[in-house]
This record gives structure tokens, C-alpha cells and sequence, in this order.
């Protein structure tokens, strides 16, 4: 394809995972670090991201399998998760994080359940997104 | 961790002016990858120098083996291995430098904590750019309280010059760096402006309760009558029975007390020998200015034996700021108290939010410090951290000075600051070139006291009133009268002994330091006076002996005289509580040498001590050096100070208060 269309492409793909809030404008402060020394600063983050945050939740699904629930270590993880998702402008990811944490106040192990899954979800989407838009990118430089 | 070398060649100190903040050292914890790098990349775009550390105690070696390496760090609170807060602590307590937190969780008791372990600031994840664009800020504002209080400083040092370029403005303050002191300027601008920050906060928050030589005593009595563990606010107020206090009182009193107690049990060791030991260190750069020449006055006087001088600086300096704050660097001879470096961080650097505590010092010495400022006391037993807290009230509350001071942690900045604004350089201001005494400054510096200064020390710098205070009455801190204030804030030195190299090189230097250091200092210097410990070991006898003892350093009610100058050799030092502000400089520093003796004696644990052997030379400032001052004299002196009136330095700020009544004329 014609470069400029890629271009227009990956801005418009870019654009979308802005309007359907998979990416907040936290995303814009990585996209304004990134520069001439540093041209792949924001995949190389978000590659960082994903690296680290598959750990985080593989330490969750650990803590769940074990009863009785230690709600707060829980909370502790989805904590740092949930730094790290807004580190990168991860909004729905965000989201389900917090949602995760109401859940662990209370107590509430089916709402933790059920709302790990919706993490886990929005996690690897954001995931795929990310990927294709990079590839996008990279094609359209 | 990597280290980012900066492109451009900040660290020569020539480029620094041109381009400051540019090559500002920033430390950033962070246990999260992800984090880190984008912090990391971020920092480096403001093009400050990015040192990144994923692991808390990672970063406290890298900064130990690094003093003045850094000039703020930035950490995150929830940390695998530690404490994000414990970490703050630390490094306000070894090294002194600005912490500025960060996490995810903006809850409010969450950074109110924050502000109560002193740090300077509190980011909210994720991170923006320009939330970190301007972190200078803490680092200026520090280094400019540093340097606030050697200006206050009447001394003829040479730094004056200097000196009066820094606050000229922030822009200036790299060109002063640019003589390589722009680090240490730096580091005392931090000070300042940690401070600042203190005071700004204590003013905000509802009026401090002096806690007095005399409401400490009964506190700790308390204390130990119900036994350290049983120890709750609620039964402590009963026992107390004081009306108008309340438990919150009681409770952030206990808080630091606790602190002061466990610093003096850990610290003591690590705290001597570390950091502030290295006896040139550049850090002081610019402190060392003042403070060196305080020092070196001193020294060169004959007056304060390098090895002393040493001694306090590493025990006070066992915190070590690096920062240039006086405190440390200087350490090694200069002035403990480096008036010049408000971060004569007695107390361990307490953060020295004390800039902003200064104000707060005095009246109550901000919860800021309580910690930090504890810590400081403890571990260099730089009594005279705290006694800034009172110098601080010089500036016309001398009471209210006293009553900052009691908090420790304020103390600690504020001491550092007092050290160095007013309370230290209160002999300095003096203007009795025998006062030299920088210590008292220095003292403050290391509990940073640094807080303590300005503000309160208007009326410190009247040297002359220092001066003929310690001389003719021996000092007598007139436990209400400050007179320290009038001399330039009367530093209370805790008897943490500290500095009495410190004091001695404070008062010199210092501007604003408590002269009353610089008169222990020179006065004391090598004498064993009795310095009239009485006060102090008064203070510290009934109790709470080992930790008492280190209050003693701490003691809020320390005053340190600057003013001593040759008066008060005679170990006069009486620790006036200060709560009153009454800073008998004189007096007071004699106080705080008693009280360091006291502490010592008491305790096993020295790290009140350490400057008890100082005392003598202090004459009084020893009470903040416990170990340097025999405690038997300190506490003989302390003794004898109470009868003066002199309300023991008690107060659980332990480095706050601390009555220099007596200072040793």
C-alpha cells in the first residue's frame, strides 16, 4: 500500500482505540516522549507492559486458586496492575482494575471472579489492538 | 539500575548555570518496569540526570555509597521489598535529600501519610510530564532555605557573598553552583525547602502544642509508667493530666517519641560513622563555605579539636545529608551545624520539610519531622537538630520556637535549618568572633532543623544579645526568654550533643544559627565544663533514660545559645525548655550538652552521645552530641540548669527542645 495511506491508516486506527477508550491520554504523554533517539519508545513500552503485567496476573490466578481468599493480597496485585495499565494509558483495563478492587474491599470472591475475566479480556484486546496498530505504524514510516 | 549520564556536563557546575535544572540527579524507585522506563525517559526529557533503582534497598545502598550523589529522589509507596514510607524515612534521616512519593492510590490517608513521613511531594500515577518538570523546585527551595540561613548569618564569613547570590533567585542558583557549590547550594536549598514545605503545612494545620521541657518530662514519665508498649495516647493524656491537651497531642507526641527511640537504638550505630563522616565532603560545598569556615575557625582556633569536630559531624552527620547541607559534609569538622547548610541535619535529615517547618518548628514543630527529625536526632545525636526547632521561635517566638521544636522531626529539619538560619547562627550573628560557632548550626543541620530557621530568627541575629548572654549570665537560657532569639536563635539543641563542632562552626558561619552553638562551640570546645548539664540531665534522668537521654537531643526545648561564645565556656549550658523559646542561648547550649550526657549515661546506646565528649567543648551544645559529652556532666549540668529553671529538654522531640540556659559563657 501507498505509504500515505498507511499513514492515514494507522492515524485512523490510532484514533479509534482513542474514541472506543481502549487508550487514554496518558497514552499521548508516551507518544510525546517518543523521538528521533528514541522512535520506538512506545511499543517498547507497551512490549515492557505486557511482559511484566502477565506475570502480575498469572500471580493473581494463583492467589484465586487458593482458598481461603486472601482479599488483600489481591488487592495488593491488582494494585500494581493497575499502575502499571494506567502507566500506559490502558483505560478499559483501568477500569475492569478497579472494578476488580470494589469487589476485593467487600469481599465479594464471585465479583472478583468474574471481574479478573473481564481483565484478562480487556487486557489481551488492548493487546491485539496495540500489535496491529504498531505493525501499522512501522509499515507506515 | 542504570545511570543516564546527562549529556551535558551539568555536573562540572559551569554548564549548571546556564542550564539548571538541567543535570538535576534524580534517584527514581520503582518497583514497576513499566514505570520506571517511562519515568526514566520522562526525567530525561526535562534533561535532569535518571538514575533508576527497581528495588527500595537497591536504592538506599546506591544512595549511602553515593552521598551527595543525588540531589531528590523519587519513589514509588507500594514496594515489594519496602515500604515506600520506610524509605522516605531513610533517606530524610541519612541523607536529607527532597522525596518525592508516588503511587496509583490518591486516597487521602494515603498522602496524607506522605506529607507526615516528610515527603516533599506527592504525584498521583500515572505520571504527566510536567508533574515532573518541575521537581527542581524541592531542590531549589531547599537549598535556598540553606542559604537563607547563612545569610542570616552575621558573620563575616566568606560565603556571604556567595551566599547573597543564592537567594538572589533560582536562576542565580545554578551560577552560584556553578562554582561546584551549586550542588551543595542545591542540597541546602532543598533544605530550605523542605522546610518551607514544613512550615507551610504547619500553618495550615491547627496551633502545635508546645511541648515543653516540663510537659515532655511528664510525657515520658507517662510513658514509662505504663511501660513503652502499653503506651496509648489515651492513657498517657490521663496520666498527664495537663488541660487542653489533647489526645492527637499526645498521640503525634508518642509518634515521634517512638521514633526517637528507635533511631537511638538503630542508629546509633550506623549513624556515626556513616555519611557524615567523610571529612571533606564536598557536599558541604557550599555549606562548607559557612559552616567550613566556621569550623575552620573554630579549629584553627584551637577551639574545636578536628577530631571532635569530626566526631559530631559523624554523629550527627550519621544521616548524613549528603546534600550539602551542612550538616554532613561539613561534617568532618566544619560545623556540624553548618549554619550555612540548614541541612545540618542533626536529626537525620529528617526531611527537612523543615523549611516550611521553621515556622511550625517553633510552634510545633511539624509532624514533618517527627520522624525523620527523630531519626536524626538519633543517630547523630545531633541534639542540635532540634534545637534549631527552637531557634526557629527566635524570631520572636522563641517560645514558639521551643515548641516546634519539640517535635522531633520537625526538629530535625528544622535544626538543620534553625542550625542555619537562626539558631545557629545566632553566634554567628553575634558577631563574636569568638562565637565561631558553627556547630549550633550544624546541629541543626543535621536534624534539619533547617525548618527552624528563618522565620523565627528575626531577632537572632543580633549577635550581641547572644553573645552578652551566654557571657554574663553563664547563660542562662531563661527558659522563656529566648534570649537566644534575640541572638540569633538560640538553637535548642537537643543534647544530642551534637555538634559542638558543629555548633562551634555553626555559630560561626551560620548566619542565622543559633549562636548559641557557636558559643558551645568555642566555648566548650574542649572543655568539659561542666556545662551545667543540670538541665539536661534533670531533664533526662527521670526518664526515660536511654530514650530519654537522646531526647535530651532532641530535646525541643534546646536552646542553643549562640550567643556563647567565650561565656560560655564554662559549660553553662542549661537546657531550658525551650517551649517557652526560652532560648538562653548560653544556657541553653550548656543544657544540651548536659542533656547529652545525660542521654548518654542513660542509655547504653550512645547515640545520644555523640556528642557528649563535645560537650565540654561545647559547652553546651553537647547535649546534643551525647556520647560526646560525658553524660555524668551532662547530666550534672543539666541538673544544675534545672534549678535555674531550666526546663529539661525533655520534650520528646528530643531534639527540640532542648534549653540551652546555661550555655557554658
Amino acid at each position: 500500500m501507498e505509504r500515505n495511506q498507511l499513514q492515514r491508516q494507522a492515524a485512523y486506527m490510532r484514533n479509534t482505540l482513542f474514541d472506543q477508550g481502549y487508550l487514554d491520554e496518558q497514552f499521548l504523554q508516551l507518544e510525546d516522549l517518543q523521538d528521533e533517539a528514541n522512535p520506538k519508545f512506545v511499543e517498547e513500552v507497551v512490549k515492557l507492559f505486557y511482559t511484566d503485567s502477565a506475570r502480575l496476573i498469572r500471580s493473581i490466578e494463583l492467589t484465586l486458586e487458593n482458598t481461603p481468599w486472601d482479599f488483600e493480597k489481591l488487592d495488593k496485585i491488582m494494585h500494581q496492575f493497575k499502575g502499571s495499565s494506567s502507566s500506559i494509558g490502558a483505560k478499559k483495563v483501568k477500569k475492569e482494575c478497579t472494578q476488580f478492587q470494589e469487589y476485593c474491599k467487600v469481599g465479594n470472591v464471585e465479583g472478583c471472579m468474574r471481574t479478573f475475566q473481564e481483565v484478562k479480556q480487556e487486557h489481551a484486546a488492548l493487546k491485539r489492538k496495540l500489535e496491529n496498530y504498531f505493525q501499522l505504524a512501522r509499515e507506515a514510516r | 539500575m542504570s545511570l543516564t549520564t546527562p549529556s551535558a556536563s551539568w555536573k562540572s557546575g559551569d554548564a549548571v548555570s546556564d542550564q539548571f535544572p538541567a543535570g538535576l540527579r534524580v534517584l527514581v524507585v520503582d518497583d514497576d518496569p513499566t514505570c520506571l522506563r517511562i519515568l526514566e525517559k520522562m526525567l530525561g526529557n526535562c534533561h535532569y540526570e535518571v538514575t533508576k533503582c527497581s528495588r527500595a534497598e537497591a536504592a538506599l545502598d546506591l544512595l549511602r555509597d553515593n552521598k551527595d550523589g543525588f540531589d531528590i529522589v523519587i519513589s514509588d509507596v507500594h514496594m515489594p521489598d519496602m515500604d515506600g514510607f520506610k524509605l522516605l524515612e531513610h533517606i530524610g534521616l541519612e541523607m536529607d535529600l527532597p522525596v518525592i512519593m508516588m503511587s496509583a492510590d490518591d486516597s487521602k490517608n494515603v498522602v496524607m501519610k506522605g506529607v507526615t513521613h516528610g515527603a516533599c511531594d506527592y504525584l498521583i500515577k500515572p505520571v504527566r510530564m510536567e508533574a515532573l518538570k518541575n521537581i527542581w523546585q524541592h531542590v531549589v527551595r531547599k537549598k535556598k532555605y540553606e542559604w537563607k540561613d547563612k545569610d542570616l548569618e552575621q558573620s563575616g564569613s566568606v560565603e556571604d557573598g556567595e551566599r547573597q547570590q543564592k537567594p538572589s533567585d533560582d536562576a542565580d542558583y545554578s551560577s552560584s553552583a556553578n562554582e561546584g557549590n551549586w550542588r551543595s547550594s542545591k542540597k541546602r536549598k532543598d533544605e530550605e525547602d523542605e522546610t518551607e514545605e514544613r512550615d507551610d503545612s504547619s500553618t495550615l494545620k491547627k496551633p502545635r502544642v508546645v511541648w515543653s521541657v516540663e510537659l515532655h518530662q511528664q510525657f515520658v514519665t507517662a510513658v514509662n509508667q505504663l511501660g513503652i508498649d502499653k503506651a496509648v495516647p489515651k492513657k498517657i493524656l490521663e496520666l498527664m493530666n495537663v488541660p487542653g491537651l489533647t489526645r492527637e497531642n499526645v498521640a503525634s507526641h508518642l509518634q515521634k517519641y517512638r521514633l526517637y527511640l528507635r533511631r537511638l537504638s538503630g542508629q546509633h550505630q550506623n549513624g556515626l560513622g556513616n555519611s557524615f563522616m567523610s571529612p571533606q565532603d564536598p557536599a558541604f560545598g557550599s555549606m562548607s563555605s559557612l559552616s567550613g569556615l566556621d569550623l575552620q575557625a573554630l579549629a584553627s582556633s584551637g577551639q574545636i579539636p578536628p577530631q571532635s569536630l569530626a566526631t559530631i559531624q559523624a554523629a550527627a552527620l550519621s544521616r548524613a545529608t549528603n546534600k550539602s547541607s551542612i550538616s554532613v559534609p561539613l561534617v568532618d569538622q566544619r560545623n556540624l551545624f553548618s549554619f550555612d547548610n540548614p541541612n545540618i541535619r542533626f536529626l537525620d535529615g529528617q526531611q527537612q520539610h523543615n523549611n516550611g517547618k521553621q515556622v511550625n518548628l517553633l510552634h510545633g514543630i511539624p509532624t514533618n519531622m517527627d520522624s525523620k527529625q527523630l531519626a536524626a536526632l538519633h543517630q547523630s545525636a545531633q541534639p542540635f537538630g532540634n534545637m534549631h526547632i527552637n531557634v526557629h521561635s527566635q524570631s520572636g517566638q522563641s517560645n514558639s520556637l521551643l515548641t516546634q521544636l519539640v517535635q522531633p522531626q520537625s526538629r530535625t529539619q528544622m535544626l538543620n535549618e534553625v542550625g542555619s538560619n537562626q539558631v545557629l547562627n545566632l553566634p554567628a550573628s553575634v558577631g563574636q568572633p569568638g562565637l565561631s560557632q558553627p556547630i549550633p548550626g550544624a546541629v541543626f543541620g543535621r536534624y534539619g532543623i533547617d525548618n527552624v530557621r528563618a522565620p523565627t530568627y528575626n531577632s537572632l541575629s543580633q549577635p550581641s544579645s547572644v553573645v552578652d548572654f551566654s557571657r554574663s549570665q553563664g547563660m542562662e537560657l531563661p527558659g522563656n526568654t529566648i534570649p537566644l532569639a534575640s541572638n540569633s536563635g538560640i538553637t535548642t539543641f537537643t543534647s544530642k550533643g551534637m555538634l559542638q563542632e558543629d555548633l562551634n562552626s555553626e555559630m560561626k558561619g551560620s548566619r542565622s544559627f543559633l549562636p548559641s552553638f557557636d558559643a558551645f562551640n568555642e566555648l566548650n570546645q574542649n572543655r568539659t565544663e561542666d556545662w551545667s548539664l543540670q538541665n539536661v540531665g534533670s531533664t533526662f534522668e527521670t526518664a526515660q533514660h536511654s530514650n530519654v537521654q537522646g531526647r535530651l537531643d532532641v530535646a525541643p526545648s534546646v536552646l542553643v545559645q549562640p550567643g556563647f561564645p567565650s561565656d560560655q565556656r564554662n559549660g553553662h549550658i542549661r537546657t531550658t525548655s525551650v517551649n517557652k523559646a526560652a532560648f538562653s542561648a548560653a544556657s541553653g547550649l550548656g543544657n544540651i550538652t548536659n542533656l547529652g550526657q545525660q542521654l548518654t549515661s542513660s542509655q547504653a546506646d550512645n547515640s545520644l552521645r555523640i556528642k557528649s565528649e563535645r560537650l565540654p567543648e561545647m559547652g553546651f551544645q553537647n547535649s546534643i552530641f551525647p556520647d560526646q559529652f560525658g553524660q555524668e556532666d551532662l547530666m550534672s549540668a543539666l541538673l544544675k540548669q534545672q534549678q535555674e529553671g531550666i526546663v529539661p529538654v525533655e520534650n520528646d522531640f528530643a531534639f527540640d527542645e532542648y534549653h540551652l540556659d546555661n550555655l557554658p559563657v
